[in-house]
Formats: structure tokens, C-alpha cells, sequence
């Protein structure tokens, strides 16, 4: 009796289950479900928080729906993780379903969930990591980057170094996907002497202290030194570097590592050194295009500080969704339809209009920007020059499309 | 100048030496004397250096916020000997590691709550953000200089307070043979306590030192606790000064592993390999001297005699 009873109940469920199963692409219909992976836990959640103020931003920008249909966000963490961030695409993809799935701050977490999400048929759009490989030779119909590819930004900044009469430079990097990019990019385009390269360990124990690599980097006679240190690293990185006494003789140059996220921890800390210091960089808080405008105006209204480019590819890729979702009426099933209008990039960008190259990785300007202070005496960037015009990565190539 | 960055980082592995050996000496006393492991040493570093961020932005002194936050992690220290690890003596290391393991989580937890994800900058007063200038054109940040020169001066005072006081007796005492100590009269368990505690201000004393130069970050003690843990195996547990000396080792080993390293690796291979290679070797030497000591003094460098 007991046995007959437990049969009942798993037949019972299983066929609940399955009418749930059944049910979930009627419901899908009315809405347009977006996965959004990225680091919401370890000190590297102030990036990750920074996207998703900016994502919910946008939403509160749009009214919350596209081509009539309401928007559901799914955030998840990926707590640093290459491994967690590839079971959290697994999870939106196969459990929630999603139509699209977005984020991916480091270049090694989307080089791992990359294959989970394309291979089940999704739209990827990176809202920030651009690792060569998916500009080159893995590049996909279904992904789509709204930043840039790794490498573009250092080649930029080489080009600055030259433009400056730089003749030798010292690299220091973290030793990961994103980081060896970045060193090939600076390298690229610098036509001086490289002095010495360190590529220092990376990921959720990241080598933080740089008493080793600054003392051979004033021993090298360098003119110059480039860094590449997201979050916490940046932050500890220039402390040292002026601790040392180097920004009174060898100027820093650096890519992603003095913004919005470590310009008030710098001003806090009163290390009036870094202001001056140039970086390179798509967009700036004060770049002139009207959707920029409103975008940082109401960032800072609504959150009370600068949004740092995180923020700006974030906002840009909700926007970036709904002129996919609107040009086929919001038919979601349509993914020829919607792949064609995304690469149009006909969407209201922050940076101002830019193009698609065959790889789906912006063709897109990119700027000189000097740390400085604001109007109302905040620390922020400001854009000094344009080093480079609608400029296109190396890799793109490589991609097969 | 070769010389000069030689003895630069010389120096610099000093200054990381004798900051793990701050963490590490606590680490090793508890371990060895009360036979206690205690993961969450590194939430006692990392609320450290916490308590010194909030003490210093309140009072504006940072000598003064580090005194403060001394005392501070000093009676934290009691209390979780109070509340948690006292009634975790008895059990077998697995119930210990599990229990400390979930302090590690309540200590994040708690931290990302009061002071936010973001890592916590302390501004270092002009006086100690200089430079100071040796012979021969070596330079050195001042902060460096004051960490050698205090964790030197820890070190000489916990070696001086075991073998030459009276406490030092008796925590020797307690820990050759607990029973026998406790039915001279010793107050065993109080003993322990103020141990547990003068291990937890000092790891929040490493905190306190490491935060200026790289800001106070949640998880900051779960990364450099297992390092306090190679060095207390390589300098045999519970030996304060087997810890002094294997601190000093793997602090070299590390630093002039980041220094020089890639210079010898481009000689046996060509540049694109070593330039890859040389990281992840240098993060392997410490681990690979651990095995090396391990397998000549299974019991570590300098293990007590009274085990």
C-alpha cells in the first residue's frame, strides 16, 4: 500500500513537472529573460555591483519592458571563479532558460562559460571581458561584445608613449588571460625598449604586494612603466608605486586600473599623485554624447558617485538588447532577425555610434584620459585627446565569419 | 647597481618575513601548545587591520589607531577563545577545522556587512610615507623600515617573554604536560586564553602593518594563512623560533623567487616561456622548499623538544 502510495506521488510530480516543462515557453513569450553573470562577492563585488546598478539603471531607463514585453534580470556571482562562473551559465541557460546572457567581467570566467551558453543556443554579449580567442579564431554568430577586445586599449596607449617620445617602457601585469593581452597590446604599438616585464599571480589570492617588481623596475633605468591592475590590485599597485617614491621619476601609464572604482578610495586616501596620470579608454564620464549625459547625470543622482566603464558597457548593453528585441517585434524565436539588427549597433550608445567588425567586437574610438578634479572637487577622468578612430583589434582576422 | 637591487630585495624579503612571522608566531603557539588548529587565524589579521582603518580615520593617528586596534584584536581574541575554540580542545582536529572554517564565514560575513566589499584604504601620516635613504644610493619606503623594525622587535619580545619570564614557564609548561601543570596549580585554562589572545593581537598587529600598503580587503587573512602554515611546518610546530627563522626563508625564497627567477629561466628556455613560466614557478618555491625540509626533518626545522 505504502509502495503504491510513493508511486503515485512520483507520478504526480513527474507529471507536474512536466506540464511545467511545457508551460515555460508559453510564459517565456511574455517576457524576455536576461542573464547577468559577474562577481558580486570577494573584494572584486564593487565591480560587479557597479554593472548591476548601471543594468538596473538601464531598466528603470527603458520602463522595464522591450517591444512590449516585460524584462526579467537574473543576476548571479561568479565569485572570481572561472569554475562557478561556467556552473552559473549552465544554470541560466538549461534551468532559467534565458534569451540572453550577459556580464562576464574577466577574460578567464568567459572563456570558460563560453562554450555552455553558445552551445545551447543563446545570445552572449560580453559587458566587459574581451580575451583574444573569442575575437579570433572562436569567435561566434551568437556572441557579441559592447566593450572592446583586451588588446586594443594598451595598443592605444602605446601609441600615446610614442606620440609622448617615450623610449622605454617596464610592463607589469597579472598573469591571466586578460593580462598577457594587455602586455601583447602595449607591446605592439611601443616602438621604445622594453626594460622588464613582470606578470604577477592572479585570481582570489592575488599577489598585492610589489615591493619586488617596483625595486626592479628603478633598478631597469625604465622611462616609463605600464600597469594593467583591475580593482583591489590597482588600488594597492599605486600606493606602492608612490610609497616608492617612482612618481616623482618614472611616470605610470596604465589601462583599467585608475577609474571611477579607485578614484575616490585614492581621493579618500589623499594620494594627490595619481591625478595627472594618463590612461586609455573608450569612454570617459565626461565623453559629449546626449545618451552619455544622461546616463552619468543619473548615475550620480541616483547612486551618489561616477559610473566607471563597467557601468557604461552595462547601461549600453540593455539598450543594446532592446533594439535586438524591438527590430523583430519582440518574436524571440526570430534569432536570424535579431543577430542582423545587433549587428547593426543601432542603439543609442554612451560612447556615440560606433560599428560591428565580421567578429561581433566593436569598431569604436578610443581616447587619452588624465585623472582629475571635478567641478565640485571629486576625483575623475577627463578626455585629453582622441589616439585612435573607429580602430578595429588585430584579431578579427582570425574570425571565420 | 646590480648590487644595489640585491640588496633592495634583500631587504623587501625582510619586510615580508617578518610580517608572516607575525602571523605565523600566534599560529604556531596555538597549534603547538594547546594542539588547536585554527583556520580563522586570518580573520584575526584581517580584523586587524579593519579595526585600524575605522580607529584611524576616527582618531586621525595612526600610531595611536594601531595601539588601539592592538587592544582591540587582543580582546577579540579572548572572546572567541571563550565563546568557540575553548570548547574545541578536546575534539580531534576535523571538528576544529570545521568550526574554525565557519568562523572564517561569519568574519567575512560580518566584515562585508559593516565596512562594504570594497577594499579600505589607510592614509599613512607624512612622517612614515616617505623615504629613507641607506648608503650606496638604496632607498627604501619608510613604512617598510618601521615593519622590519617592529616585527624584529615583536620577535625579540616573544622569544625573551618564553624562555626568560615566568608566564613563558608556565605556557611551556602547560603545553609539555597540560594535567601535571594543572595539579601544581596552574590555571591551565586561563593560560590558554591570554595565549589564544597575545596570537590574535599579533596576527591583527600583521593586519594592522600590511593594510597601509595594500588596503584591508575581506578575505585578506584566507590568502596569506596558508602561507603562516608552511611556515610553521617548516620551522616544526609550536617552536617560536623555528617560526622566526622559516619566515625569514620563505620570505626570501619568495621575493628573490619574483626577482630573479625569470632572469634564470630565459637562460634554459627562450623568452615567450620563461616570461610564463617564472610566475607560476616563484608561486610554487615556497612549497617546493616545504617538501624539500620536509623530507630530510619530517617534524620541520627546529621542532620542540618536549614533543
Amino acid at each position: 500500500m505504502r509502495i503504491h502510495k510513493m508511486g503515485l506521488i512520483s507520478v504526480a510530480t513527474a507529471a507536474i513537472m512536466g506540464a511545467a516543462v511545457l508551460a515555460a515557453p508559453a510564459l517565456a513569450a511574455d517576457k524576455v529573460k536576461i542573464g547577468f553573470v559577474t562577481t558580486l562577492t570577494t573584494p572584486a563585488a564593487v565591480i560587479g555591483n557597479d554593472m548591476k546598478d548601471a543594468f538596473d539603471l538601464a531598466n528603470e531607463h527603458i520602463g522595464g519592458t522591450m517591444a512590449g514585453l516585460e524584462i526579467e534580470i537574473i543576476y548571479e556571482d561568479d565569485g572570481f571563479k572561472p569554475e562557478i562562473g561556467k556552473q552559473k551559465t549552465d544554470k541560466l541557460v538549461k534551468q532559467d532558460d534565458v534569451d540572453f546572457i550577459t556580464g562576464y567581467i574577466w577574460s578567464h570566467v568567459l572563456l570558460a562559460s563560453r562554450k555552455s551558453a553558445l552551445d545551447a543556443g543563446k545570445f552572449m554579449i560580453s559587458a566587459n571581458a574581451g580575451p583574444s580567442q573569442l575575437a579570433g579564431k572562436l569567435c561566434h554568430k551568437n556572441f557579441f561584445s559592447t566593450s572592446w577586445q583586451n588588446d586594443q586599449t594598451p595598443m592605444a596607449l602605446g601609441e600615446v608613449l610614442n606620440q609622448r617620445g617615450v623610449k622605454s617602457l617596464y610592463i607589469m601585469s597579472p598573469n591571466y588571460a586578460a593580462g598577457k593581452n594587455m602586455a601583447a597590446g602595449v607591446e605592439r604599438t611601443f616602438k621604445g625598449e622594453i626594460k622588464g616585464k613582470d606578470m604577477t599571480k592572479w585570481g582570489k589570492d592575488a599577489q598585492l604586494d610589489f615591493s619586488a617588481e617596483l625595486a626592479k623596475a628603478k633598478a631597469s633605468g625604465t622611462e616609463a612603466i605600464f600597469v594593467f591592475y583591475p580593482g583591489k590590485a590597482g588600488g594597492a599597485f599605486i600606493k606602492q608605486y608612490m610609497q616608492a617614491g617612482l612618481n616623482e621619476s618614472i611616470p605610470l601609464y596604465t589601462v583599467y586600473t585608475v577609474d571611477a572604482l579607485s578614484l575616490p578610495k585614492f581621493q579618500k586616501a589623499e594620494m594627490k599623485g595619481v591625478l595627472g596620470s594618463l590612461a586609455t579608454q573608450f569612454w570617459s564620464p565626461d565623453l559629449d554624447t546626449p545618451q552619455n549625459e544622461k546616463f552619468v547625470s543619473a548615475f550620480l543622482a541616483k547612486y551618489g558617485r561616477y559610473p566607471s566603464f563597467y557601468a557604461a558597457q552595462s547601461y549600453d548593453t540593455l539598450f543594446f538588447i532592446k533594439s535586438a528585441v524591438e527590430a523583430v517585434g519582440g518574436d524571440l524565436t526570430n534569432m536570424d532577425g535579431m543577430r542582423a539588427a545587433m549587428e547593426k549597433a543601432d542603439y543609442p550608445s554612451v560612447r556615440g555610434p560606433y560599428s560591428y567588425g565580421n567578429n561581433h567586437f566593436p569598431i569604436q574610438n578610443f581616447y587619452l584620459r588624465e585623472a582629475a578634479t571635478d567641478s565640485e572637487g571629486r576625483w575623475t577622468t577627463k578626455i585629453v585627446s582622441t589616439v585612435y578612430s573607429n580602430h578595429q583589434d588585430v584579431y578579427a582576422k582570425e574570425c571565420k565569419l | 647597481m646590480e648590487w644595489v637591487l640585491f640588496v633592495s630585495q634583500l631587504l623587501n624579503g625582510l619586510q615580508l618575513g617578518v610580517l608572516l612571522f607575525l602571523l605565523a608566531a600566534g599560529l604556531t603557539l596555538v597549534f603547538g601548545i594547546m594542539d588547536f588548529v585554527n583556520l580563522a587565524h586570518g580573520s584575526l589579521y584581517m580584523m586587524g587591520a579593519y579595526f585600524c582603518v575605522t580607529l584611524t580615520s576616527a582618531l586621525g593617528s595612526f600610531p595611536l589607531a594601531v595601539l588601539l586596534a592592538v587592544i582591540l584584536t587582543f580582546i577579540l581574541g579572548i572572546a572567541v577563545e571563550l565563546i568557540v575554540s575553548r570548547h574545541l580542545y578536546q575534539r580531534d582536529h576535523l571538528d576544529q577545522v570545521l568550526a574554525t572554517f565557519g568562523l572564517i564565514l561569519f568574519f567575512n560575513g560580518a566584515v562585508h556587512l559593516i565596512w562594504g566589499p570594497e577594499g579600505n584604504p589607510i592614509a599613512l601620516p607624512d612622517y612614515l610615507n616617505g623615504r629613507i635613504s641607506l648608503p650606496a644610493g638604496i632607498e627604501i619606503p619608510t613604512f617598510r623600515l618601521v615593519i622590519i623594525a617592529i616585527g624584529l622587535a615583536v620577535a625579540v619580545g616573544l622569544i625573551w617573554l618564553v624562555t626568560k619570564t615566568r608566564m613563558g614557564m608556565l605556557i611551556r609548561a602547560g603545553a609539555s604536560n597540560r594535567r601535571m601543570a594543572g595539579a601544581l596549580g596552574v590555571d591551565i585554562r586561563k593560560l590558554f586564553t591570554l595565549v589564544f589572545a597575545l596570537g590574535a593581537a599579533m596576527a591583527g598587529l600583521a593586519g594592522m602593518m600590511i593594510a597601509p600598503i595594500t588596503e584591508a580587503n575581506i578575505g585578506m587573512g584566507d590568502d596569506i594563512l596558508i602561507v603562516a602554515f608552511v611556515v610553521i611546518i617548516i620551522g616544526g610546530i609550536g617552536s617560536i623560533r623555528g617560526a622566526f627563522i622559516a619566515a625569514l626563508l620563505v620570505g626570501m625564497i619568495d621575493v628573490m623567487g619574483r626577482s630573479y627567477l625569470d632572469d634564470f629561466m630565459k637562460l634554459i628556455m627562450d623568452n615567450q616561456s620563461a616570461e610564463t613560466a617564472s610566475p607560476a614557478l616563484s608561486a610554487m618555491a615556497i612549497y617546493i622548499l616545504m617538501a624539500g625540509i620536509l623530507y630530510f626533518r619530517p617534524r620541520g626545522l627546529f621542532p620542540p623538544r618536549h614533543r
